[in-house]
């Protein structure tokens, strides 16, 4: 460790300006940007039909307290789903990571894809990597305020736009957008767009490879899912280096011939592979936290190895146990592994848990609950009575009529007034009181009973089993 | 590298002590200080803007006409006043309180326009029945028949059983909150010996299927329909008692005054029963809601007595 190092606690930023480059690994991440940014920027405004709601295919419903994706409709009280999900999340995650080392960061991670679209947007008004380098050095003149300036309100401009679209998945999408530029939308919308407007901006357009570096937990413990199979941006130190280091092509060490008689390796030490990095490293030091996997060096190092006319491969994705053999096979995904197979298992059994148990979700959703305050009342005639509150949620897109019935014990028993069958509508909830009367023989041997509840339209049918209060001797 | 070799380049404040300690001049970071200054500049606009600063018995009330708060206060008699103040916490609440009252009233509008059986037939308006009812009962009625509406023995009649003093239709249950009641008893010390008090006693146990003495009840059935102590005058030749007065009803195994279901032995219960007949009672009171409570709120806590804690009959 430097002297400078040790007496300074913070890193001065030195900004990175990457090089564009052209690829097979390039052309993935701008195919999943593509597809992200389309599923992003134009889900909210999916139609859909809906009764009890705006129609629009996704919409979380704050107000209400209902998430609405296509068909399904979430409820509050369906929040292991959510628990599932995360799960799911995570071990998809760590089956990613343990195969192919941290793809997630690489091409999928949000923060990867809005600072790759405005270091592209950069490129778009700025020009290649000298250009913006001269533009940095430069005083500031009407050709870098100019130049500068637009890139940054483009980049604020798309920042914007995510905002509002990311506030549109929680309101009807035509006419929070109607509102938010009549000025008559509601002040929590505006102060979401503009926090989110701020923080992507920051992020993306300021920030960047920051918060990989220093503010994202999942870069750091990734690390840990990597084993000697997994398969990471790896540079072929041996071939390229050989015995006497790498070196530029110069005179008498052009060919391939003449270095390997020299003893050079096949890196000709051009640096394009730092160039092209948005995280700035040097990939030739070896596996390094800072390393999101995006795979821009191996697109850089196969441009030029084709150019100088040696083999592809000096970086590409390996192993550490591969690439630890005296002559490194051809590179292939080991998922024959004790980990990888554990994740994908438990990937597959939570993900098929949460497919059944939305698959076989009910419509509707009964709860009884006891009224305790009293516990039971003793009648004129020396009979017992309870009472309790029914609450039934009607999930259907459609009303519908339930009808209230007891098992156990004596239907007369049962006093629901005006509400044996009752008219929910979509998506609402309703509470009816209960009573239920028992002779003071019968309390004495009946413990619990079940409330019965029949969907009229479905002839579904719900049980809930429930207590009956009386004196007993022991009491 | 050692410790010892480096160089103390930081600013020292000049102070020495001890030879050789020495007070080191760490300057805050810049986004620190900044943050300081704009925190007494924020502190500075909020005194001016808001009410702040206590002078004496009065207080510096802010910027007037910048963030008054307008909202309708009702006074104590009933009668309400649109009130214009400062900013102040005891003003926004009040406006979202009157926020609140007016997304009640048409729920409360709907209960005051419909008829008992009409509200009680509605399951949406039962529910808000069933909550705006149990705020009322538990901010006006709770104190003598607790929150769940049992009552208490000797104090006041459970509202959940299906004995009515003064009768359990939606008529009665509302009459009896309007005007409230006043139930008594007069006592049978003067009137009665000690030994017919105690027949009339057993008479009284003997009629709710009580453990009693047959051959005592007997007499005191005598004693229970005679001039002398001429009790079914009020509680009615066959003692089911009379809701017009509110007498109770001595024929069912309902008690409020006698703590009868409570006394285990059979002598305690007939000394239960003997003390009220003995010392009367006088304390069946219900007070006048009329005054207190608007004609809607009292239609609401009718429907609620009646349908949510189990009235009827």
């Amino acid at each position: 460790m430097s002297d400078q190092a040790e007496n300074s606690l913070y890193q001065k930023h030195i900004p990175i300006v990457t090089r564009s480059v052209k690829g097979q690994f390039r052309t993935f991440k701008t195919a999943v940007m593509l597809l992200a940014y389309s599923v992003y920027f134009l889900l909210p405004w999916m139609p859909w039909q809906r009764v009890s709601a705006a129609s629009q295919a996704i919409l979380f419903d704050l107000t209400s307290r209902r998430f609405f994706i296509f068909d399904l409709i979430v409820y509050p009280q369906d929040i292991f789903w959510l628990a599932m999900l995360l799960f799911i999340a995570a071990a998809l995650l760590f089956f990613v990571t343990g195969l192919v080392g941290r793809a997630w960061c690489g091409y999928f991670c949000f923060q990867t894809l809005w600072s790759d679209l405005f270091i592209q947007i950069e490129h778009l008004i700025q020009g290649e990597r000298p250009a913006r380098l001269r533009l940095q050095k430069q005083a500031w003149n009407l050709e870098k305020v100019f130049k500068i300036g637009l890139s940054h309100a483009l980049m604020i401009l798309v920042s914007f736009w995510t905002a509002v679209t990311f506030a549109c998945y929680f309101s009807y999408a035509p006419t929070f957008v109607l509102d938010f530029f009549n000025g008559t939308g509601v002040s929590g919308g505006y102060f979401a767009v503009l926090v989110l407007t701020v923080l992507t901006y920051m992020a993306g357009g300021v920030a960047r490879e920051q918060i990989c570096l220093y503010a994202c937990p999942y870069a750091r413990f990734q690390g840990v899912m990597y084993e000697a199979d997994t398969l990471a941006v790896t540079y072929d130190a041996k071939r390229g280096e050989g015995l006497k280091g790498r070196t530029i092509p110069i005179q008498g060490l052009k060919t391939h011939e003449e270095r390997t008689a020299a003893g050079h390796g096949d890196c000709i030490d051009c640096g394009f592979c730092v160039q092209v990095c948005p995280t700035g490293i040097d990939i030739r030091n070896g596996l390094q936290y800072q390393c999101i996997s995006c795979g821009l060096c191996i697109d850089a190092c196969d441009n030029i190895m084709d150019s100088v006319g040696y083999p592809r491969g000096l970086i590409r994705f390996d192993s550490e146990r591969n690439m630890a053999r005296e002559t490194p096979q051809a590179p292939k995904v080991m998922w024959k592994r004790f980990k990888v197979l554990g994740y994908a298992s438990a990937l597959l059994l939570m993900t098929s848990v949460l497919f059944y148990n939305i698959g076989t979700r009910s419509d509707t959703e009964v709860n009884v609950q006891q009224v305790r305050q009293p516990l039971y009342v003793m009648l004129s005639d020396g009979s017992f009575r309870n009472r309790y509150l029914i609450h039934i949620v009607n999930k259907a897109e459609s009303d519908e009529i339930y009808a209230i019935d007891v098992e156990g014990i004596s239907p007369r028993s049962l006093d629901m007034r005006f509400f044996k069958a009752v008219s929910i509508k979509a998506g609402k909830g309703l509470n009816m009181n209960a009573v239920v009367n028992l002779s003071a023989e019968d309390a004495s041997k009946i413990d619990t009973f079940n409330f019965v509840i029949t969907r009229a339209s479905t002839k579904e049918v719900m049980k809930v089993k429930t207590n009956f209060n009386s004196p007993r001797e022991h009491d | 590298m050692s410790q010892d070799n480096k160089k103390v380049t930081v600013e020292t404040t000049g102070h020495v002590w001890d030879d050789d300690l020495q007070e080191l001049n760490n300057p805050l970071p810049r986004w620190w200080i900044w943050g300081f200054y704009i925190t007494f500049t924020f502190a500075l606009v909020y005194w001016l803007f808001y009410p702040a600063w206590p002078i004496g018995h009065t207080y510096t009330k802010g910027v007037s006409g910048l963030n008054n708060v307008t909202y309708v206060a009702t006074k104590v008699d009933g009668t309400q006043e649109t009130k214009t103040t400062h900013w102040n916490m005891r003003s926004k609440l009040m406006v979202e309180m009157n926020e609140l009252k007016a997304e009640q009233k048409p729920f409360f509008d709907k209960v005051a326009s419909k008829s008992f059986e009409d509200v009680s037939k509605d399951p949406e308006l039962m529910q808000f029945v069933n909550s705006a009812g149990k705020t009322l009962f538990s901010d006006n009625c709770a104190p003598c028949h607790q929150a769940g509406g049992q009552g208490k023995i000797k104090f006041a009649p459970n509202l959940t059983d299906d004995h009515w003093q003064y009768g359990g239709t939606y008529e009665n249950i509302e009459t009896t909150i309007i005007a409230g009641r006043n139930g008594m008893m007069p006592a049978f010390k003067a009137i009665l010996s000690d030994a017919e008090l105690t027949q009339v006693s057993q008479y009284v146990l003997s009629l709710s299927g009580e453990p009693h003495n047959a051959a005592a009840a007997k007499l005191g059935d005598a004693i229970f329909h005679g001039d002398k102590a001429g009790c079914y005058a009020c509680h009615g030749a066959d003692a089911k008692g009379n809701i017009a007065m509110g007498s109770a009803n001595l024929t069912d195994k309902i008690w409020l005054w006698p703590d009868v279901i409570g006394a285990k032995t059979p002598e305690a219960k007939l000394t239960e029963v003997k003390t009220l007949i003995y010392g009367g009672m006088n304390k069946g009171v219900m007070p006048v809601w009329s005054t207190r409570l608007k004609p809607e709120q009292i239609k609401l806590l009718t429907v609620y007595v009646h349908d949510s804690l189990g009235g009827g009959k």
